[in-house]
């Protein structure tokens, strides 16, 4: 598990490569699934549709990067091998995908930041040395804009609503923020990637990430937490306990049926 | 989206293929075909002796890939093409300004709304009025967002501006 962590000075290999598009595929399945679990549940229908639009956006995108995750490892595992057939310690979401939906609020808090950093990375990415990659995101990009005009308008909402609402996302933006170090701060694989162009640095997305952030916040009349420490290591495996129950739902029917198809 | 034929000799064929295209219908907006949606990105005949049809996905989650796909094989078949290879192309991502004129007036006239450049006007396909109100920025489908006349208080899809 640490060998990714420990990189090599020279060029990129195919196992650095799968495990750095692994990072961005499963932080869009894992989110996809987390808010698929809205389905039927949310307070109003419009919103219903909106969540599972944007799993679906969410879904569309952990199916190229797997594709192609699958094409550089060479293994022969395909996308639906990649999804359904891995446990937790393989799968490299950061941390905060994973986290429980909560109220409206918390989820609406989780993915305003995953939104808004997902904007900034895809949109260094389309200048990625690695043309597939810069393809997905150009793709991936508008999409995820697209989702931030949703969850920023309703951080805005709750965040300067009734008090109920406003202690709701203060309180859930403030349980949520110390997963947020993890999206920010770079390890090994990360700085690997960005010394060959593949991905930007990630001091760079923090700065643009925290800038929208601010603003939205600012709007939302919500306070925005302290810096937080980085104790979380989802990208490189190291999962809350939420991962593996969520795998156990999404995974249930391939692992009892192993290549069952509609 | 103009076709790059290899031949001179390759452009009879070029334009059937284009003209069988024009056939396959949208699943989600059955008035609106594949080509007038801006999603046929080349039709090539190649060295191989394939003809090459790319194909770009309105989203990348799109649930109607997978059938425009098969659709397209079934109409060029249906023209005795079965030599065909299709190819997904990612670069450039696809538009909503890449949908044809045409396909804008068949949508408003199947009851779609089309955000038109500036962002944000919008009008009733019902009543024409001015006067809407989002309700969602999401819709029934992933190309649409969900309004409300003002005027005539009809509710009704628009295709998002991506």
């Amino acid at each position: 598990m640490s060998s990714a962590a420990e990189c090599t000075a020279g060029a990129v290999s195919a196992e650095e490569r799968f495990r750095y598009l692994l990072r961005l595929a499963d932080t869009s399945l894992v989110l996809g699934q987390r808010l698929g679990e809205w389905v039927g549940h949310a307070p109003a229908l419009e919103e219903d549709l909106a969540l599972a639009n944007i799993a679906l956006d969410l879904f569309g995108q952990a199916r190229l990067l797997l594709a192609y995750a699958g094409q550089v490892e060479g293994r022969g595992r395909d996308e639906d091998q990649l999804a359904f057939r891995r446990d937790a310690p393989e799968f490299f979401n950061v941390t905060l995908a994973e986290q429980p939906n909560g109220d409206f609020g918390q989820t609406i808090v989780r993915q305003a930041l995953l939104d808004a950093w997902q904007v900034e990375l895809y949109h260094s990415l389309i200048g990625s040395t690695d043309e597939q990659l810069a393809n997905i995101a150009a793709k991936a990009m508008k999409e995820c804009r697209y989702h931030w005009r949703f969850s920023c308008g309703w951080l805005v909402r709750l965040g300067d609503g009734t008090e109920e609402s406003r202690a709701r996302v203060q309180a859930a933006l403030d349980g949520l923020w110390r997963f947020t170090g993890e999206l920010l701060t770079p390890d090994a694989l990360d700085a690997h990637m960005a010394s060959h162009g593949i991905a930007p640095p990630l001091a760079l997305i923090r700065s643009r990430w925290e800038a929208r952030l601010a603003a939205a916040l600012e709007e939302a009349t919500l306070r925005q937490p302290p810096p937080a420490y980085f104790p979380w290591h989802g990208k490189r495996g190291v999962h809350s306990e939420h991962l593996g129950h969520l795998l156990t739902e999404m995974q249930h029917l391939q692992r009892l049926h192993p290549g069952a198809t509609w | 989206m103009v076709a790059a034929a290899t031949s001179p000799a390759a452009e009879p064929l070029v334009r059937r293929v284009w003209q069988a295209l024009e056939t396959v219908m949208d699943p989600e907006i059955p008035v609106l075909s594949i080509v007038e949606l801006g999603i046929v990105r080349h039709v090539r005949l190649r060295e191989d002796g394939l003809v090459h049809v790319g194909l770009t996905p309105t989203y990348s989650g799109c649930p109607a890939t997978e059938l425009i796909h098969r659709s397209v094989r079934e109409a060029l078949l249906g023209q005795g093409l079965a030599a065909v290879v299709l190819e997904t192309v990612l670069w450039p991502a696809w538009s909503s300004e890449w949908m044809s004129e045409q396909g804008r007036q068949k949508l408003e006239a199947y009851g779609i709304a089309v955000e038109r450049a500036p962002a944000g006007r919008i009008a009733c396909p019902r009543c024409a009025s001015r006067a809407v109100e989002r309700l969602s920025e999401f819709g029934s489908t992933p190309c649409k967002a969900h309004y409300r006349c003002s005027a005539c208080l009809e509710p009704f899809d628009t295709f998002k501006c991506i």
